[in-house]
């Protein structure tokens, strides 16, 4: 069915359809619309879910583990200094395991305080040990929140997977939106089922603590699980385009990319303009291209490696930036590129902080900017920067 | 493209009406794209608060605001200024809801339609007088767009108004 929706509203749609049985909510802008339509929902009864009302995102996320525990589908959402907030449960539940989807609303934080979009909030907790996804508009949305329970429940994975909303540009914006069946959707995704809860007929020891000589083999394993997610993303995108019929790339997404002498490496819904760009830059003669990376964790080091090996520069534009160094995403597609022995120009480009907007001629300059050589890293519309 | 803009006061549902827009538009095809926001922000009843349609034939990527707009909507004119005319395309139109006359501007006294079926606010009777002053979409289109997208109860006043709006618009 198609329907007129905003980013909140279609995310709330494929969290309908993927029946979880526990959310917990505490609503912060411009997350609040995603737990409004679910509660309308359960109210309904068009969601048959436990709706719990918590008294801050540190209770919403501990919430959200205990319904985990006790073997339910759990579902959370939050933003900006809601997740800072609930940091500390973000570890307790990738440690343990549980496979809970968040929905994170991307929003500047404070100070000076801001409630606009930039992606500071969720790239600060790369660490956290959760996959995460980055949608660029609301059809993706959707589709992310049906495809996540099927990744992060898959038994090799086992990880919480937190999917990130532009603020405002992608959860306040409305789009037409193909809302898939009920039947179809259930067919994709079957009930969670999991020997990692509390079970009285089958006792066991969960959320305990381990010492220096076992702990890091913990760590080991929660390694490979975000790993395990590479091959599962595939798989699970497979299986979605068979079923739904629309495809999607996995940890990237290329554009033009494969003749590309310039390339911007970028996330979230600032794609499409830098794509539009490059078609223009195309009838000019200049082979412009745009890498799209949809999934921070794991990260997609071969994929990138492989798309930038050939190009003569590449500039990564990023909504971040990790005080007294560059961007985040920077650093982690550089670290990509010296794995794989790639010795390209690079340069980073910070840009929407706080919800600045960034236009079609930003972008524009930014493929003329490396073309020419430019600072390392530069703030669009303010200049480069010594990197130290 | 074509791009409108909506202005408004937070309360008289500036932003439903360029959903309703957008909504029009995609209802009927799929190869028609369109995206409609707010200015986003805090939201305040009375607070000028602007909203945008961008209606085209290829997905909409730019995801920014207006700059320049084939049609400005304007639900209140307290917030008309000539400087508006800066924002529009050469061949672009404002709207006004006014009991005055404006120069360069179409004003149409949108509240004696909106009292005459009921309604609280004005948007849709501007909706309406905006599909009569151009045909960027159908009154058919219009009215499947009010009837997915409004409470049941207000239906039935909404598309009367729109259609007797579109009628004196044409006038």
């Amino acid at each position: 069915m198609k329907k007129f929706l905003s980013g909140n509203e279609a995310f709330a749609e494929g969290i309908r359809l993927a029946r979880p049985q526990v959310i917990s909510a505490y609503p912060i802008t411009p997350q609040t619309i995603v737990v409004e339509r679910l509660s309308e929902m359960v109210e309904d009864g068009s969601l048959e879910a436990e709706y719990v009302h918590v008294e801050s995102e540190h209770s919403a996320m501990s919430c959200a583990i205990g319904a985990s525990a006790a073997g339910a589908r759990a579902f959370t959402a939050t933003s900006s200094q809601g997740l800072l907030y609930m940091a500390e449960c973000l570890y307790y539940a990738s440690g343990g395991r549980f496979p809970i989807v968040m929905m994170n609303a991307d929003r500047s934080t404070a100070l000076p305080w801001n409630i606009y979009g930039d992606q500071r909030d969720s790239l600060s907790q790369l660490d956290s040990g959760w996959i995460q996804a980055y949608a660029e508009n609301a059809q993706e949305a959707l589709d992310l929140a049906l495809m996540s329970y099927k990744i992060a429940e898959n038994k090799d994975v086992s990880t919480p997977y937190m999917a990130n909303l532009d603020g405002f540009v992608l959860t306040h914006t409305y789009e037409t939106v193909d809302i898939p069946e009920r039947e179809q959707a259930d067919k994709f995704l079957p009930p969670y089922e999991t020997d990692n809860r509390i079970d009285f007929e089958n006792p066991k020891n969960m959320a305990f603590s381990a010492g220096p000589d076992t702990n890091y083999i913990f760590k080991f394993k929660e390694h490979e699980g975000v790993l395990a997610a590479r091959k599962v993303i595939n798989e699970t995108e497979k299986e979605f385009a068979e079923i739904f019929g629309r495809k999607y790339t996995g940890l990237i997404e290329n554009y033009l990319t494969d003749d590309a002498d310039y390339v911007i490496v970028t996330l979230g819904s600032i794609a499409g303009l830098c794509r539009e760009t490059a078609d223009k830059l195309r009838e000019q003669g200049i082979k412009a291209g745009v890498v799209r990376i949809r999934y921070m964790r794991p990260f997609p080091n071969d994929e990138i490696a492989d798309v930038l090996r050939n190009v003569k520069a590449y500039a990564v534009l990023e909504k971040d930036i990790s005080f007294g160094n560059e961007g985040t995403v920077f650093t982690n597609v550089n670290s990509a590129l010296k794995k794989s022995g790639i010795n390209v120009k690079g340069y980073n480009f910070i840009g929407g902080l706080g919800g600045r907007n960034i236009s079609a001629s930003d972008i524009e300059q930014i493929y003329s900017d490396i073309a020419n050589g430019t600072e390392i890293v530069n703030f669009i519309g303010i200049g480069g920067g010594n990197n130290g | 493209m074509n791009e409108i803009i909506w202005l408004g006061r937070g309360g008289q549902g500036a932003f439903t009406a360029a959903k309703l827009l957008g909504a029009a538009y995609t209802i009927d095809s799929r190869e028609k794209y369109a995206l409609a926001f707010p200015s986003f922000g805090p939201e305040r009843r009375g607070a000028p608060v602007r909203a945008f349609t961008k209606l085209d034939t290829k997905p909409v990527v730019d995801r920014s605001q207006t700059e320049k707009a084939d049609y400005i909507v304007i639900l209140d004119d307290t917030l008309y200024s000539p400087q508006l005319q800066e924002l529009l395309k050469d061949n672009g139109q404002i709207i006004v809801n006014s009991k005055k006359t404006i120069n360069e501007a179409f004003t149409f006294d949108a509240e004696k339609i909106a009292a005459e079926f009921r309604l609280p606010t004005v948007n849709t009777v501007m909706f309406g007088l905006l599909i009569g002053r151009s045909d960027i979409v159908t009154a058919e289109n219009a009215v499947e767009s009010i009837k997915g997208y409004m409470p049941p109860k207000i239906q039935e006043r909404n598309i009367s108004a729109l259609l007797k709006a579109k009628e004196e618009a044409v006038k």
